[in-house]
C-alpha cells in the first residue's frame, strides 16, 4: 500500500494586489463602553463614573474600589474544572461588592466569566457565563439590585494564564467583578 | 517528508511566487498526511501550450486531485509525444505506469484576448473517454477554471461533487492581532474580512455564500455581526444585555438561530439574519447553545446540559418536541448536521481528550475519527466528505481535515500564526 505525500505549498497574491470583490472591513474599537452600532439593549456601562464615590477623586485614597487594603480591590472569583459553583472562601469578596452596590444604588458593575481553554469556544461562552451569573446571583441575594450589574462571557477567549497546564487552567477558570473605566 | 516538484506545478510555483517573501496574510499550506487506502491512480499531463501563461492550470488540477487524498498522481514525464486530446491517449503507455485515468487538455488563445482551455478524461482501462470540455475564459479565470475541471474529474470518478471551487473562512491569531479570512479551499488567495486587537470567533457562512456572521469581542463583549463579503459592509444585529454568541443560519437564509443572555442563562433564539425580532425558541434551566438547522430547515440540533453534563438534544420546531443524541460520556458538544440529514458530526471529551466525531441518526453509532487531544470547532465540507476542524501542531493552532470514514487526513498550517475556527463554504452558484 502506497502512501503519498503531497505538500502544496500555494502561491499567494499580496494583500492589497488582489481585485476580487471581498473587501477588508478592518475594525478597532477601542473604547472602553463602547457599543459599535446595533440593535436593542446593550446596557453597558451607563454611568460613567463608580456611582455614590464621595467627591470626585478617583485616586486610591478616597475610592474604596483601589484602595488596596480594601477587599473591594479584590474583583476576582476562581472556579473548579466544569463547575460554576462560587466556593466559600469567595463569599466575603462576594458580599463586600453586594454591599457597596447596595450603599450605592447608582454605581454599576459588570462581572466577566471566563473559562481554561479546553474544549469548545462556544459552550466555553456559555459556561463563562454560567460563572458570571453565579457571582451576580449571590451578589442580588446579599443585597445589589438586578440592574446594577450586567454579566458577560469571554469564554476560554482571553486567558489571564497563556500556559497549557493546570496552574494556568485554576488561573484562567475566574469571575473578574470590574467598574466602569476600568 | 519528500517535496516532488512536477515539471508543470514547479513552474506554476517559480513563476507565481517567490517562496519565502512576507506574506501579508496568513497563507494556509495544506498536506496530506494519510491517503485513502485505494486511491485511483491518474495522470494529469500537461496541457498543449499551458507554458504560455504563469499559471499552469494542470498543476492545480492534479493538486486538487492528489490533496482530496483520493488520488494518486502517476509520473507523466518521458511519454513523448506529449497527448494534448483524448484521441492521442495510448492506452498501453499509460496502464504501463499503473495510471487506471489520464487527463490531457490543450489551451489556444483567442483573438479577443480569452482562450479556449480543453480537456479530456479517459479511463484507459476500458479505453473510453469519459469526458471532453472546452471552457472559454480569461486567463484571470485560470484558477477557477482548474478547480472546476478538476471537480468534474473528481465527480466522474468516485461519484461524489467536488470541493474544490469552493471557499474556507477561518480566524488567525498573531500576537495580539486576530483576523477573519477567506481562502479557497486549497488555501490559495487568502482575504481579510475583518480585523481586531479583540476576540473573534465562531464564523458562519449564509447558504448562498455571500455573508459571514461572526462573533466579535470589539464591544468589550460578545457581539454577533453579519458582514456582507462583496461590499464589507456589517451590522450588528445581535447585541444585547449579556453575552451574544453562536450564530447559524437557516437554510433559506432568512433567520439566525443565535445564544443570549438577555435574559439570564444562555439560551438560544431566533431572529430574523438583518436583526431584530428575536424569539426565545427553546428553554431550559441551563445553557443550551451551539443551535444548528439541520438541512431541511425543521429541526435544531444543539448543545444543552439540561441533562447535567454538556450534550447534544434535536428539537423540531414545529412541536417543540426535543430528543437526546448523545448518551456516551459526559461531555458531547458542537453538533454540525451532515448536508444529506442523516447524521452529525460533533466534538466529544473522551479521558481528558477532545476529538472530532461523526453520529448516524439511524444506528446512532458514534465513529471517532480524530485523535485529539485539543480537536474542535468541526465544519463539514457541502458535499459531506471531509470535514475541517481546529486542532494543534507545533505548539500552535492549526487546521485539520479528515475524510467522512477517517481515511484520509491533511494538515493545514499557516506560519507564524495561531488558525482556529474553520468554517467550509458552501458549493459556488453558477
Amino acid at each position: 500500500m502506497l502512501k503519498y505525500l503531497w505538500i502544496g505549498l500555494i502561491a499567494a497574491a499580496l494583500a492589497g494586489c488582489s481585485t476580487t470583490p471581498s473587501t477588508e472591513a478592518p475594525v478597532d474599537d477601542r473604547s472602553a463602553a463602547g457599543a459599535a452600532g446595533g440593535s436593542a439593549g446593550g446596557a453597558q456601562t451607563g454611568s460613567a463614573s463608580g456611582g455614590g464615590v464621595t467627591g470626585s477623586a478617583t485616586g486610591s485614597a478616597s475610592n474604596p474600589l483601589r484602595d488596596p487594603n480594601n477587599i473591594l480591590s479584590k474583583r476576582s472569583v476562581y472556579f473548579d474544572y466544569d463547575s460554576f459553583v462560587v466556593k466559600d472562601e469567595y463569599r466575603p469578596l462576594v458580599e463586600a461588592h453586594a454591599r457597596y452596590l447596595q450603599q450605592n444604588r447608582s454605581a454599576r458593575a459588570t462581572v466577566q466569566g471566563n473559562t481554561d481553554e479546553r474544549g469548545s469556544r462556544e459552550y466555553n461562552i456559555a459556561l463563562g457565563q454560567k460563572r458570571a451569573d453565579s457571582v451576580k446571583r449571590m451578589m442580588t441575594l446579599l443585597g445589589a439590585t438586578e440592574s446594577q450589574i450586567e454579566t458577560v462571557s469571554f469564554g476560554k477567549e482571553k486567558p489571564k494564564n497563556p500556559g497549557h497546564d493546570e496552574t494556568a487552567w485554576a488561573e484562567n477558570r475566574r469571575d473578574d467583578i470590574v467598574y466602569p473605566g476600568e | 517528508m519528500i517535496l516532488l516538484l512536477r515539471r508543470w506545478f514547479a513552474m506554476g510555483l517559480l513563476a507565481f511566487s517567490p517562496l519565502f517573501a512576507p506574506l501579508a496574510h496568513a497563507q494556509l499550506s495544506i498536506e496530506i498526511v494519510g491517503g485513502a487506502g485505494a486511491a485511483i491512480p491518474i495522470a494529469v499531463v500537461p496541457f498543449g501550450n499551458e507554458g504560455t501563461w504563469p499559471l499552469g492550470i494542470s498543476g492545480v488540477v492534479g493538486a486538487d486531485l492528489a490533496r482530496s487524498g483520493m488520488f494518486r498522481l502517476v509520473d507523466t514525464n518521458g511519454v513523448v509525444p506529449r497527448p494534448v486530446r483524448a484521441e492521442e491517449i495510448q492506452s498501453a503507455t499509460w496502464r504501463a505506469r499503473n495510471a487506471d485515468a489520464v487527463v490531457v487538455g490543450s489551451m489556444q488563445p483567442l483573438p479577443d484576448g480569452r482562450v479556449d482551455v480543453r480537456f479530456a478524461l479517459a479511463d484507459v482501462v476500458k479505453q473510453t473517454t469519459l469526458v471532453s470540455m472546452t471552457f472559454t475564459v480569461t486567463p484571470q479565470q485560470f484558477r477557477l477554471t482548474a478547480h472546476k475541471i478538476a471537480d468534474i474529474i473528481y465527480e466522474k470518478l468516485t461519484g461524489d461533487r467536488g470541493v474544490f471551487s469552493t471557499r474556507i473562512a477561518y480566524i488567525t491569531k498573531q500576537g495580539p492581532r486576530y483576523q477573519l479570512l477567506v481562502a479557497d479551499a486549497d488555501g490559495n488567495d487568502p482575504q481579510s474580512v475583518v480585523a481586531s486587537n479583540e476576540p473573534l470567533l465562531s464564523p458562519r457562512w449564509s447558504p448562498d455564500g455571500t455573508r459571514l456572521a461572526y462573533v466579535s469581542f470589539e464591544n468589550k463583549k460578545p457581539v454577533v455581526y453579519v458582514q456582507s463579503l462583496e461590499t464589507g459592509e456589517r451590522r450588528a444585529v445581535a447585541n444585547f444585555r449579556g453575552s451574544n454568541s453562536s450564530p447559524a443560519w437557516s437554510p433559506d437564509g432568512r433567520r439566525l438561530a443565535v445564544t443570549l443572555t438577555k435574559d439570564g442563562g444562555s439560551q438560544v433564539y431566533m431572529m430574523n439574519a438583518d436583526g431584530g425580532n428575536a424569539t426565545r425558541v427553546l428553554t431550559s434551566p441551563g445553557i443550551d447553545t451551539e443551535a444548528m438547522f439541520t438541512p431541511d430547515g425543521q429541526s435544531l440540533v444543539f448543545t444543552s446540559d439540561r441533562g447535567g453534563t454538556p450534550q447534544i438534544y434535536r428539537a423540531q420546531l414545529l412541536s417543540g418536541q426535543v430528543e437526546r443524541l448523545t448518551f456516551d460520556g459526559s461531555y458531547n458538544v458542537s453538533p454540525r448536521p451532515l448536508p444529506d440529514g442523516k447524521g452529525l458530526v460533533f466534538v466529544r471529551r473522551d479521558g481528558g481528550r477532545f476529538q472530532v466525531a461523526s453520529l448516524d441518526y439511524a444506528t446512532r453509532q458514534v465513529q471517532v475519527l480524530t485523535s485529539g487531544p485539543g480537536d474542535e470547532s468541526p465544519s463539514v465540507a457541502p458535499n459531506g466528505k471531509l470535514v475541517i476542524y481546529a486542532s494543534e501542531g507545533g505548539g500552535r493552532g492549526i487546521l485539520a481535515a479528515v475524510s467522512i470514514d477517517g481515511r484520509v487526513k491533511q494538515r493545514l498550517v499557516a506560519p507564524a500564526s495561531d488558525v482556529r475556527e474553520p468554517a467550509w463554504g458552501p458549493f459556488p452558484r453558477s
